[in-house]
């Protein structure tokens, strides 16, 4: 068979486990957000110590490889609670990617002027008040291509799910490789899907940036 | 209405307020000046509790603020402040800079708040840019926008922080215009400013603040044309006649026979 007839002969499974990989993605991301917008503002709280436990957090998951973390939750929690491989997979790169995005969104809250805090809380709003309404808007607008950049790493980073055995685009390619003893083409055909994929967020990143330009 | 006693701040080894005390009443308007570095900013964000005070008390209304439990954002409401670089909202239009604090805060229903606004905007001569975004303006606009801004929130007093200081020389005019008219309607105000004109002409009474301190204060001609204190007639020599101008015999001063 050539690499054309496994190529469109896979199409079924690959969509499905392309499904999956985007799924355990955003679910992921979105995950991930919330754990780096908490960790953000534990780092800009101005708090010693819970600027600590966020420095703690981030410097530990950074300082350990995503696929570390990936086992210790799928195999070390699991004689505890067992979240199954999905989840497994979506909470381990939740928690790694949070930490990359509690910089990006720390850095994009201190990009803002210190003026613009000073005069939301002049006209008598509260602190998470004047952050919610005029500070994080600012800064989202200010981290959209840094955290599109991450959501890119993020995507890519999930094929490691394939090792908890999910079905995702890895896992499917791996399998098929080896029924079919056709390394080169199964591998090659992932690649195509994953490169798809990143193709169609950057699209979507760089549309976002602009409307984002346009409105301010 | 306000009254400040004793004020001290450090900032690190530095102390930026140096045993300050100030009333101010209803009504009056209070012109601060004095060379950079001189405390003037830190004053006024003491005013409105920006910046906490080490020691002394501001008093607003005969109450002592105690800025452990008093709730300052309520406290701040009644303070409208103004600030050199404007500090418009970027992500939001004229009007909605205007009507976030008090759809916000005041919880004032958006009709009302944008009735207000309008009414508001077309006091400072603006209304044909309620749609516009700050980047869209020129400094004296944002900064007639800024004074909106507080406004809106019906402030008891307004402070002014060098509110001309950022803006091409052309564009003052039509801000300070805007603080006159404040003036005239009998808002209390309290103004840092390097516009000796506008002290003059609209102050009720000039202080004048070096290293932290009050050095002196009183009435703008009294300030101006006698000076009792010889840093207040060397700086103001400085800023009227520029850096050249020999401390010892500043021109006006001796003309007003002060030596
Ligand atoms: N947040 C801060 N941290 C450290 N030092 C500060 C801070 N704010 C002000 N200072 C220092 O306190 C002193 C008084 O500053 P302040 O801004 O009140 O002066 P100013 O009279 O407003 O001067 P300018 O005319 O330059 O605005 C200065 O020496 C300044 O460097
Ligand atoms: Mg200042």
């Amino acid at each position: 068979m050539s690499f054309f007839d496994y190529l469109t002969d896979s199409i079924p499974f690959f969509i499905k486990a392309a499904a999956i990989t985007v799924e355990l993605t955003a679910a992921a991301l979105v995950l991930g957000m919330v754990i780096g917008l908490f960790f953000a503002m534990m780092k800009i709280s101005g708090h010693r110590v819970w600027k600590y436990v966020a420095d703690t957090y981030i410097t530990v998951i950074r300082g350990t490889p995503l696929i570390v973390q990936l086992f210790a939750i799928y195999y070390g929690l699991a004689t505890l609670v067992d979240f199954g491989s999905f989840w497994s997979a979506a909470i381990a790169l939740a928690i790694h990617n949070g930490a990359y995005i509690a910089e990006i969104f720390r850095g994009g809250i201190e990009s803002i002027e210190k003026g613009q805090m000073e005069a939301a809380r002049s006209l008598g709003m509260n602190y998470s008040l004047a952050m919610r309404r005029i500070i994080l808007p600012q800064a989202f607008r200010r981290i959209v291509p840094p955290l599109g950049n991450q959501f890119i790493i993020g995507l890519k980073d999930s094929s490691l799910a394939a090792f908890v055995t999910l079905g995702e685009l890895f896992g499917v390619s791996m399998r098929l490789a080896s029924t079919h003893y056709a390394e080169l083409s199964f591998y090659t055909i992932a690649g195509l899907y994953y490169l798809a994929l990143v193709i169609i967020f950057t699209v979507l990143v760089n549309w976002l940036e602009k409307r984002l330009r346009i409105e301010s | 209405m306000i009254k400040v006693r004793g004020l001290n701040k450090w900032f690190g080894r530095l102390q930026a307020l140096n045993n300050v005390s100030l009333e101010v009443k209803s009504k009056e308007v209070v012109v601060l000046i004095g060379a950079s570095g001189s405390g003037k900013s830190t004053l006024l964000r003491c005013l409105n509790l920006l910046e906490i005070p080490d020691q002394g008390e501001v008093c607003f209304d005969g109450r002592a603020i105690r800025p452990g439990s008093d709730d300052l954002n309520l406290l701040r409401r009644d303070m409208g402040m103004v600030f050199q670089h404007f500090n418009l909202f970027p992500h939001k239009t004229v009007l909605g800079n205007i009507i976030e604090a008090p759809v916000m805060v005041k919880k004032m229903s958006r009709a009302e708040a944008l009735e207000n606004a309008r009414w508001l905007l077309e006091k400072v001569g603006l209304e044909d840019k309620k749609d516009a975004y700050p980047c869209q303006l020129s400094g004296g606009q944002q900064q007639r926008v800024a004074i909106a801004r507080s406004l809106a929130m019906s402030p008891r007093v307004m402070l002014f922080d060098e509110p001309t200081s950022a803006l091409d020389p052309e564009l003052v005019g039509e801000v300070l215009a805007v603080m006159k008219q404040l003036a005239r309607e009998g808002m209390t105000m309290i103004v840092v400013t390097h516009e000796m004109g506008f002290a003059r002409e609209v102050a009720d009474r000039v202080i004048f603040m070096d290293e932290g301190g009050i050095v002196e204060a009183g009435k703008p001609r009294q300030i101006f044309e006698s000076p009792r204190q010889k840093r207040t007639a060397d700086f103001l020599s400085k800023v009227l006649w520029g850096p050249s101008a020999s401390s010892d015999t500043p021109p006006m001063l001796t003309a007003a026979g002060q030596a």
